[in-house]
């Protein structure tokens, strides 16, 4: 049924079936794994978030008067790190990927379970190793580890924060790798590759991300650690080495991270508009391909982040056509959207208004890339809180806000609990104006010229970094708000029925929450995806057995 | 009804209840075909892995072309040569080891497993050997690294940079300890499977563990195969 | 792979295995011939021939059920051959010579 139904008292599910420590620590459940990721990123968001605290206090004052300049390096690189590493890029794929994605194709688990914990235990491995270089005196490279300064004069845990990442790497590759061969082999039947979610395309091409480009920064923090641990010349000019060939080995693998970090949002938000304007998405072939060629293009333009560095100028314009070329498939993703909305019965779900926020800040921080992709401006703002305000809007405008409309959309999949919907929106509006008090004011800053990274600044940016800074106070409001109630759920919210949101979806056909296989029997599949005017009309989603 | 905790295709096979077969997976042939599947991905990821060393050994050759020739002409080529066909030889003895399961031949599967443990052996031993000679003639990259008065192979007189020499090292030590690493841990898998074939868990319908063990392998051979030409054969006519 | 991959694979694998070590051979007898900037492209063109002899008939890439994993294989080296490429667009045009404070060391 298609419909809500009536909740039953205390169904076996995935959370009930069995209880004790060592259930959940040797579970090869996904989607109790999802739930594991879920709280380790969850604490590793804090950290992040408390560094994040850290600079904006030391950017209230035009003195460098909270912390030294050294580490005020640490508190930024510490930021970087652990936000990229440890929360963005697991985040989506590593909770809500894994808890959807063999339901969506389907499926009663991903490919290769036992190897989905291990990825678990690696994230935590690293994670450990993380925590330890931190508390330990940390880093002050930034998080890009240019050389020579992270292989020969930092006096900071380098070699520990590197191979702390690098073993973060495996853990990326196994879940990526696991997601392409469950995508390609566990399919029901009838689950054609044009009949599936596009939030499953959408990780197919970040999972083509993770497992081509993460091997090669995994490589490169090798060389980076054997050369600081052994005096080597790899990237040490003085020695006969070339920086740059660092910075070449490590963009390669992180501008393709960066789409990493959005592809899954951008999934997100293709399921969240279609239930919440009750349409199908407009051109569903350019969305789901737009997403493969956003990975592939995503590898071709490494170098924008080197402009300033010293590469030939022929091979910055290279890059710089290449970088404008990449933008295309993203915008081709807004404009459907925006054409799914158009006639649609729009509804101001929660969800619905992540994904608005979605839309409109990763617009502007899309738009804002192709400024910097432009080398006459990229001159005079990389390097300033242009970038730093750039890729946040993607990032946290972006990403977290997908990540935040996803956790509310199918929160109720996942604990059989719905949220308190008047709390759910304020908190999105909260979250929504935080955000650009913090981040736009930053703009303002950079091309104003004020550089990134440093702890004292000119007493005329002040005003715009006090707006900085009071945004990012009422952002950690509304980030702590669907903490506290995402929480008070699970004790005291009103039971899920299977299908809150009448959406379209495997997902959606099974109980809140699933049972420990997913599904009774083995669906098959006749219908096409966001197929709202059938279940809007009445025709009921019924799922076929198999046999 | 069909079992709720099994998933069964409509098409009957006749050892879909295997021992082997996962619950998750339908069909043997999904399992097998999944595991192959993975393994090739997994080779992908150590094929990029690979590449950003060779990355910096194309450029740093493109630099320092003479320089690295020299240092190229100091290293044993004999035994690059010879750990080659050994390497050659231990990717057959993979291939008949799964034949030898394939045809139900206990006796093939085992001693072929043993043989390819042996040249993956005999590979480091002389792997062994060749870093000893570099110790021992301190091309070692290092506070005691030397590479004063080393003829660059086509230019008599002229010598080599040592700096730009121990960039070479440092890239050949680098990706052959890789490389050797990756045999360590490829004899380790070799061992189990060899503990599991003795154990008679190989049949001829289910040897998915060898077959995606030999991929690993063959990989291993393959990256050799580059590795020999570039690193032990720059400018060697001189 | 099924469990009848060919009917006498054992003639395939003599002849890759000796192939693989003529090439070997070859490898190393060619590059004591002085051919210029040749040298290189025939080295790496013998590897590449071996490399896909193992991948082929060792690695039963021929005999893959779909084209997906050749697809892999394929896709896997074009992007290593978009790092070695772009990378290489960098240092082949810069108009300045080598900076390398090792030069006068």
């Amino acid at each position: 049924m298609a419909t809500a139904t009536v909740p039953q008292i205390e169904r076996e599910n995935y959370l009930n079936k069995e209880y004790g420590i060592g259930s959940w620590l040797l579970t090869t459940d996904h989607k109790r794994i999802a739930l594991l990721y879920l709280i380790s990123i969850t604490f590793f968001f804090f950290i992040g978030g408390f560094y994040a605290l850290l600079i904006r206090l030391e950017l209230l004052t035009p003195a460098g008067d909270l912390v030294q300049a050294d580490t005020y390096n640490k508190i930024f690189t510490m930021h970087g790190q652990v936000m990229v590493f440890f929360f963005l890029i697991p985040s989506i794929p590593a909770v809500l990927g894994n808890f959807l994605i063999p339901i969506m194709v389907g499926a009663k688990d991903l490919a290769f379970p036992r190897i989905n914990l291990l990825s678990w235990y690696i994230y935590i491995v690293a994670g450990i190793l993380m925590m330890h270089c931190m508390l330990t005196g940390g880093v002050d490279t930034g998080w890009t580890f240019y050389t020579p300064f992270s292989t020969a004069f930092s006096n900071t845990k380098v070699i520990e924060a590197g191979l702390a990442i690098f073993v973060s790497g495996f853990s990326s590759i196994l879940t990526g790798l696991n997601f392409v061969v469950t995508i390609h082999r566990m399919r029901a039947p009838g689950m054609t590759w044009s009949r599936l979610p596009l939030f499953v395309w959408s990780h197919y091409a970040t999972s083509i991300i993770q497992i081509l480009g993460t091997p090669v920064i995994a490589i490169t923090l090798v060389l980076v650690v054997a050369e600081r641990a052994l005096h080597l010349g790899i990237f040490d000019p003085r020695l006969g080495g070339d920086p740059l060939l660092f910075q070449h080995l490590f963009w390669f693998y992180s501008h393709p991270a960066v789409y990493i970090m959005i592809l899954p949002s951008m999934g997100v938000v293709s399921e969240i508009i279609p239930c919440f304007s009750r349409k199908r998405i407009f051109g569903y072939s350019f969305v789901a391909l737009s997403s493969i060629a956003i990975a592939v293009f995503g590898f071709l333009v490494w170098a924008h982040h080197m402009f300033v560095a010293g590469i030939s100028v022929y091979a910055a314009l290279v890059f710089s056509i290449l970088s404008y070329a990449v933008a295309v498939p993203s915008a081709v993703k807004v404009f459907n959207w925006t054409a799914t909305l158009y006639k649609g019965s729009i509804h101001y779900d929660a969800p619905m208004l992540y994904a608005f926020g979605f839309v409109g800040l990763f617009t502007i921080g899309g738009l804002t890339g192709l400024f910097l992709s432009a080398l006459g401006i990229d001159m005079h703002v990389h390097d300033t809180y242009f970038v730093i305000a750039h890729f946040h809007y993607i990032m946290v405008g972006g990403a977290l806000m997908g990540y935040l409309g996803g956790m509310h959309f199918w929160w109720p999949k996942i604990s059989g609990k719905l949220y308190p919907e008047g709390w759910a929106r304020l908190a999105a509006l909260v979250v929504f104006l935080g955000f650009n008090l913090t981040f736009f004011p930053q703009f303002i800053l950079g091309y104003l010229g004020m550089p990134r990274r440093y702890h004292q600044y000119p007493p005329e940016f002040q005003v715009l970094n006090v707006l900085s800074t009071a945004g990012a106070s009422v952002l950690a409001v509304g980030y702590l708000m669907p903490m506290i109630y995402f929480l008070w759920s699970m004790r005291y919210g009103k039971p899920a029925p299977n299908n809150p949101w009448n959406a379209a979806g495997l997902e959606w056909t099974i109980q809140s929450p699933p049972t420990t296989f997913n599904f009774p029997e083995q669906p098959v599949v006749t219908w096409e995806a966001y197929n709202y005017d059938e279940i809007d009309t009445g025709h009921k989603q019924e799922v076929q057995v198999a046999g | 009804m069909p079992d709720s905790t099994a998933a069964v295709s409509t098409s009957a096979h006749d050892d879909v209840h295997s021992p082997a077969l996962l619950h998750h997976f339908a069909t043997p042939e999904q399992q097998r075909n999944s595991a192959s599947f993975g393994m090739w991905i997994f080779l992908g990821t150590e094929v990029m892995f690979f590449g950003g060393l060779f990355c910096a050994y194309l450029i740093y050759r493109r630099w320092y072309f003479a320089d690295f020739a020299a240092a190229s002409a100091s290293i044993d080529v004999k035994m690059g040569a010879i750990n080659t066909a050994v390497l050659i030889c231990s990717s057959l003895t993979v291939v008949l080891a799964i034949w030898g399961a394939e045809l139900r031949n206990r006796a093939l599967m085992i001693g072929m497993l043993l043989l390819t443990m042996l040249f993956g052996l005999t590979f480091l031993g002389i792997k062994g050997i060749e870093y000893k000679q570099k110790f021992d003639e301190h091309h070692v990259p290092g506070a005691s690294f030397n590479f004063e008065h080393e003829e660059v192979p086509s230019q008599p007189g002229h010598y080599a940079n040592a700096y730009h020499a121990q960039i070479f090292f440092a890239l050949y030590f680098i990706m052959t300890g890789l490389h050797a690493l990756h045999m360590v841990v490829g004899l380790g898998i070799f061992t189990w499977l060899l503990i599991m074939a003795w154990k008679g868990r190989f049949t001829p319908e289910y040897h998915t563990p060898l077959e995606i063990g030999g991929l690993y392998w063959h990989f291993v051979d393959i990256v050799w195969i580059y590795l020999f030409p570039l690193l032990y054969l720059i400018d060697r006519h001189k | 792979m099924s469990v009848h991959a060919k009917s006498n694979p054992l003639k395939a694998y003599i002849f890759v295995w000796i192939a693989l070590l003529v090439g070997t051979f070859l490898t190393y007898r060619v590059a004591l011939i002085d051919l210029g900037p040749f040298n290189p492209v025939i080295a790496l063109a013998i590897a590449t021939t071996k490399a896909l002899l193992v991948a082929l008939f060792f690695m039963h890439l021929r005999h893959a059920n779909e084209r997906l994993l050749k697809l892999v294989v394929i896709s896997t080296i074009f992007f290593l051959g978009i790092l070695l490429f772009l990378t290489l667009t960098d240092y082949v045009s810069r108009p300045w010579t080598i900076t390398s404070l090792a030069w006068f060391m």
